[in-house]
């Protein structure tokens, strides 16, 4: 819809967005929560399932298998798409757009 | 390719793990409060009139526990008189942020909150029984513990019922665990909605039925304030394994959480029969309910006092052989009964329960505070532990009845907890002057860790 209007196609590819970590995944990114990031010129397009490769190689500080396992999230962390459920959304072929709004909550910590 | 609603127009903002629908946020939050409102009507949760704690952790699940409380208590009147209670476990940096939170709960929710701590209840905080024990068994202290100190401030509130935030993932979880351990006896219990045996109070989980993501969203979409890290000892708790164990299945099948409390209620219904259940009585020392002569916290702290701090964690039946203690199975007596028997750390004849209700308790102090052994002495005989000791553990009810457990840990009185105060002083009607528990409670808050967000249910 909105995204539409919205043309990105300026350097190959790259794009702006912001991501969060709530839930305690913060935990896992020295407690900080929010993340503005410039994802760099790729030839594909950029999508959950490169991003969180890029995650893992360049914010995760540790223990990655804690925040993602085999391709995709860990199982009990929910992700959030411009505050959509990622279920909804595509899922790990969804392509990143400027200025998207990526939130993954932990539900395995603090009950 | 926006997805929309199931039930209206609108876009639709989250999948429903329970039924794969696709809901917005208003619709969402209709059907989420509808489904607590009918598990809570249906299971006869409430009577009109009761008083209700509501287990406090300023985590997520008890934080939207919390907000559904008071929103479904005044949406459909109830008619209940609502609580926070709180336990402060005594973790530094990890506690202070929770107990904030719950601080912040308290007044957006504007519910009175209580909160106990093991220190006042038990004479240690889970950072000097970390100390003493090392970073192993220390969530079976904190479980038991806990479970134990929710009791204790809800009998001080003189409430009816306890509400807790466990949900269908928690339940779930927790059926595994008890599988996998050939715990049977908890494995009937768990899946209920309501436990409590004779004496206790009872709890209830309204979210039984409520999936954790849900709880999550909602939390998320209205803008709840919650708290969550991780206990800083539990790492590799047991239950953090059977965690992972059901979300990778929750991911391969989706209704794997609510076909496994479906099994795990079945089990329990074809196991009654055959099962011999442990015989319900009460703890020797603090007349906390047992089905062994020493209840499990009182185990527990003996071996802390005495510096055998694997005392308890094993077989049961080595911890008593330590202790000198001869029966392992039930006593006889049933909780309610000695509960009207009277204090069993001495010969007061108060309630061992009288912590609430009977605020006067025991002005028998020199009871066992004297003799009590041992608190950190460790040259203790084994015979006295076999009868006469309360410790610190009893703490809670018996030591409270009687005043006598504060003596022990020098500090808190446990009659006194948490109103009053750690003063060390026994009379439990006077308030402490010190204001140390007020500060205390102040200061710290607690809730439950998630690895183990009390979830001995
Ligand atoms: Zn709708
Ligand atoms: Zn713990
Ligand atoms: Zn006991």
């Amino acid at each position: 819809m909105l995204s539409k209007s919205k043309v990105t196609v300026s350097m190959a590819n790259s794009v702006n967005i912001c991501l969060e970590f709530s839930g305690g995944a913060e935990l896992l990114f020295d407690m900080v929560k929010k993340h503005d990031v410039s994802l760099p010129g790729n030839s594909q397009p950029w999508t959950i399932k490169s991003l969180l490769v890029w995650i893992k190689e360049n914010l995760l500080k540790e223990r990655p298998e804690l925040f993602v396992q085999g391709d995709t999230v860990r199982p009990g962390i929910l992700v959030l798409i411009n505050d959509v459920d990622w279920e909804l959304m595509g899922e790990l072929e969804y392509q990143l757009e400027e200025n998207d709004r990526i939130v993954f909550i932990s539900t395995l910590h603090g009950g | 390719m926006p997805v929309s609603c199931g039930l209206c127009e609108k876009r639709a903002m989250l999948k429903r793990p329970k039924t794969g629908g696709a809901l917005c946020k208003e619709c969402f939050y209709n059907v989420f409060e509808a489904e607590v409102h009918q598990t809570i009507t249906s299971a006869s949760l409430f009577k009109r009139g009761e008083t209700v704690a509501i287990a406090a952790s300023g985590g997520k699940d008890s934080t939207v526990l919390a907000h559904l409380m008071k929103l479904l208590n005044e949406r459909h009147d109830y008619g209940l008189t609502l609580f926070l209670l709180s336990v402060d476990e005594g973790i530094t940096g990890y506690r202070d942020d929770s107990l904030e939170t719950v601080k912040r709960n308290q007044q957006q929710y504007e519910l009175p909150l209580k909160v106990v701590s093991y220190k006042e209840l038990y004479g240690w905080t889970m950072d000097e029984i970390v100390r003493q024990i090392g970073l192993k068994n220390n969530c079976t202290f904190c479980g038991v513990f806990r479970r134990q100190a929710l009791d204790r401030g809800a009998m001080m509130l003189g409430v009816d019922k306890i509400v807790t935030g466990h949900n269908a993932d928690d339940v779930a979880e927790t059926v595994i665990m008890n599988v996998l351990r050939g715990d049977i006896a908890r494995l009937q219990r768990c899946t209920a909605i309501v436990t409590g045996t004779e004496g206790a109070i009872p709890r209830c989980k309204p979210f039984k039925y409520t999936y954790e993501k849900e709880i999550v969203m909602y939390a998320y979409f209205k803008k709840l304030d919650y708290f969550s890290t991780e206990c800083i000892y539990s790492p590799n708790a047991y239950r953090g394994h059977a965690r992972t164990y059901l979300k990778d299945l929750e991911s391969i099948r989706s209704t794997s959480i609510i076909d496994i409390i479906h099994s795990g209620e079945c089990m329990s219904v074809s196991v009654k029969k055959d099962v011999k259940m442990p015989t319900q009585g009460t703890c020797a020392r603090c007349g906390y309910i047992s089905s062994n002569e020493l209840c499990k916290a009182c185990v527990l702290l003996e071996g802390l006092n005495k510096g055998l701090p694997k005392l308890g964690i094993g077989k049961p039946h080595k911890a008593r052989l330590a202790l000198g203690l001869t029966n392992t199975t039930g006593t006889t007596s049933t909780s309610g009964s000695q509960r009207k028997e009277g204090c069993q750390s001495c010969s007061c004849r108060r309630h061992p329960y009288a912590v609430v209700n009977d605020t006067s308790g025991c002005k028998k102090d020199d009871g066992h505070s004297k003799d009590d052994p041992t608190a950190t002495d460790s040259s203790i005989k084994q015979e006295e532990l076999g009868s006469n000791f309360s410790t610190v553990g009893a703490v809670g009810d018996s030591a409270a009845a009687c005043g006598c457990n504060s003596e022990v840990q020098k500090g808190p009185c446990a009659s006194t907890v948490g109103v009053k105060a750690l003063c060390g002083k026994d009379d439990r009607n006077t308030p402490c002057a010190c204001k140390r528990g007020e500060a205390q409670t102040n200061k710290k808050a607690l809730g439950n860790s998630r690895a183990v967000p009390d979830l001995d249910f």
